[in-house]
């Protein structure tokens, strides 16, 4: 990115400034100089673009660990105002809607469990469906399914899969109100009845990290962290029903933003306004896929539960967080001193309450809400908590951001070699992928420490923990 | 030399495809190889079993959307790869046989592609060739 483009407003936030003519609501972009330098400037592009949508409130914003994504850019927040002709976007959420991360802790430490890790890990690839093509154990009937769209974790709960406790910390409590299977095409249905309980491929992965570094005391005791501790961070979405949604809703939204005379400069920004037919629709469909996702990791903690008592027949797993990263919420924010009601899309970015806010579990909330900064195999992951004061409509970053497209990243890594050099580091990996191994180097991403560093400095989440990963089963 | 440039263009965190051929049809076609070639080892999928598609779209540009996304749907839920592509288009309707098999231990894991997006899309004629391209969220 050229920041020459950009003025600098505090240490570590930026301002677009509007070229002349140019009428569009205000662009910032939060990190630091090397993180906006390293980020393509189709991002600038992207944000811009955003901010010329209607009813857009205050600005549209990025987190340091953004980059060029596809209308929206990725780690793009955007707040709309439904009462002011704000829109809703099917391109603000992505295909993979609520794709998000479970992050459990265990009572497990490093030096007891890691004999076991080459063992646990051929367990955890066995009972984890991931890759392309592969399937679950479940499958669901077209009325399991639309419980399953109704009712989010509280269905797998019901059904065996995990503990009403994991409930307790999950983004509202494991189910989306508003939720509509009516609205869900036929096709996205078919095309889930085999993926529940599967992580997936591309960035999805179920990791196991042992606690590195701890950053805050008070808050790594409410969340129950301490060094030396293993924990297990679940990353995937709504596999098949979303993406189709998705795909359903970005033409019927291209059209309808047509219909109604909003202006596009990226036909990916397919939006309606809020209170539009079109836009009432895609929010029930969109919820409908929000509780899928929830539903969906819930299945696989309790598959990851099974592979560790099978190896530590004492483990208890329990839920930290589950926080989504590609989610429209209709939320309230205090904008000039009064609340107001916003549809806030977060793509790619993080929900990150502050301390004090009502949502969050009684456990957590004197510290604020846990966040999850994702890694990238080889570096490392963050949690964090929700700071106070936070100016991104409670948002923060979700993961290192990549630096280099799949293309050059698979010119320059092997997928074996990675494996392999991986191991010499302690890191085991278990894939049917190479190539998604290669495209998903840890190279091919950002240094993880200064985005998240960067996240705590613009005041949108303190660090808590770094997590160092030991096993992945890569998607 | 058109012709003979990669299937795919940069883009950060997904992938852009590009088809290219004599006819929009042969394009479309061509771009739905590029798509598989993500997912799969193209030449060792065998063919073995027929699929029919259909849609209507005016638009050259979201006709592309609707095809990749119309096979990628359809994959999913067959639980199929598909490897040959064959496309015919009379005015806003266009018609497909795509030929594939279901998924097995055999097949390369490459990457899942979720759909195809509107952004950087394109459908235009350049001297003799058409050409058909867009990013594909992975």
């Amino acid at each position: 990115m050229n920041i020459q483009l950009l003025r600098q407003l505090q240490p570590y936030l930026w301002s677009l400034p509007r070229k002349s003519g140019e009428e569009r609501a205000e662009v910032l972009l939060y990190g630091t100089e090397p993180l906006l330098v390293s980020m393509d400037d189709k991002v600038l592009e992207q944000a811009a673009n955003v901010a010329s949508l209607p009813g857009l409130v205050g600005a549209s914003m990025t987190m340091p660990d953004a980059h060029w994504g596809y209308g929206f850019p990725i780690g793009g927040v955007a707040a709309f105002d439904a009462e002011q002709g704000g829109v809703i976007s099917a391109g603000g959420v992505g295909f993979d809607i609520s794709c998000g991360i479970r992050c459990l802790r265990s009572n497990l430490n490093l030096n007891d469990a890691v004999p076991y890790f080459p063992k646990l890990a051929n367990i955890l690839f066995h009972v984890i469906p991931a890759g392309v093509g592969e399937e679950g154990e479940i499958k669901l009937n077209p009325e399991q399914l639309d419980q399953v769209m109704h009712n989010g974790a509280h269905w797998a709960v019901q059904h065996g899969y995990g503990n009403a406790a994991d409930l307790e910390y999950i983004e509202e409590h494991g189910r989306v109100t508003g939720a509509v299977p009516d609205n869900v095409s036929e096709l996205a249905k078919k095309r889930q009845r085999g993926e529940m309980g599967t992580l997936g491929s591309g960035n999805h992965y179920l990791e196991i990290q042992v606690v590195d570094r701890i950053f805050d005391t008070a808050a790594a005791l409410a969340f129950g962290l301490h060094e030396g501790q293993v924990l297990i961070s679940i990353h995937c979405g709504s596999r098949g029903l979303g993406h189709q949604i998705g795909t359903d809703y970005l033409l019927l939204l291209a059209k309808a933003a047509s219909r109604t005379g909003i202006r596009l400069p990226d036909r990916e920004l397919a939006c309606a306004p809020i209170k539009s037919p079109e836009g009432q629709q895609y929010i029930g469909a969109m919820n409908a896929a929000i509780n899928c996702a929830l539903a969906n990791r819930q299945i696989l903690t309790h598959l990851a539960r099974t592979a560790f008592t099978e190896i530590y027949p004492h483990a208890e797993l329990e839920t930290l967080f589950d926080v989504s990263h590609n989610t429209c919420k209709a939320e309230m924010h205090e904008i000039d001193g009064k609340p107001r009601l916003l549809h806030v899309h977060r793509k790619g970015a993080t929900r990150a309450f502050a301390p004090g806010h009502p949502a969050l579990p009684e456990r957590y909330r004197a510290v604020g809400q846990p966040v999850v900064i994702g890694g990238s195999m080889g570096t490392g992951s963050y949690i964090l908590a929700g700071a106070s004061g936070n100016p991104a409509f409670a948002s923060a970053s979700h993961g290192a951001g990549r630096a280099m497209s799949r293309h050059q990243a698979l010119a320059r890594w092997k997928g074996r070699a990675l494996v392999d050099e991986l191991a010499q580091q302690g890191i085991l990996i278990r894939t049917r992928s190479m190539r998604g191994v290669a495209e998903e180097a840890p190279g091919a991403y950002k240094d993880v420490d200064l985005v998240a560093e960067a996240t705590e400095q613009a005041g949108l989440a303190h660090r808590v923990a770094f997590l160092r990963p030991k096993v992945c089963v890569k998607g | 030399m058109l012709a003979q440039s990669p299937p795919y263009f940069e883009h950060d965190a997904d992938i852009g495809i590009i088809g290219r051929g004599a006819t929009v049809e042969q394009a479309f076609e061509a771009a739905a190889q590029a798509v598989f070639g993500i997912v799969t080892q193209l030449d060792t999928v065998q063919p073995k079993t027929a699929v029919t598609m259909e849609f209507e779209e005016a638009d050259f540009e979201l006709a592309l959307v609707t095809w990749l996304n119309l096979l990628l749907g359809k994959a999913r839920e067959l639980g199929m790869v598909f490897s040959r592509f064959h496309m015919q288009h009379h005015g806003n309707h266009w018609r497909a046989e795509v030929l594939g098999e279901k998924w097995h231990p055999g097949l390369e894991r490459g990457v899942e592609v979720k759909g195809a997006t509107l952004t950087m899309l394109s459908v235009k004629q350049a001297g003799t060739m058409w050409e058909a391209r867009c990013i594909v969220d992975v």
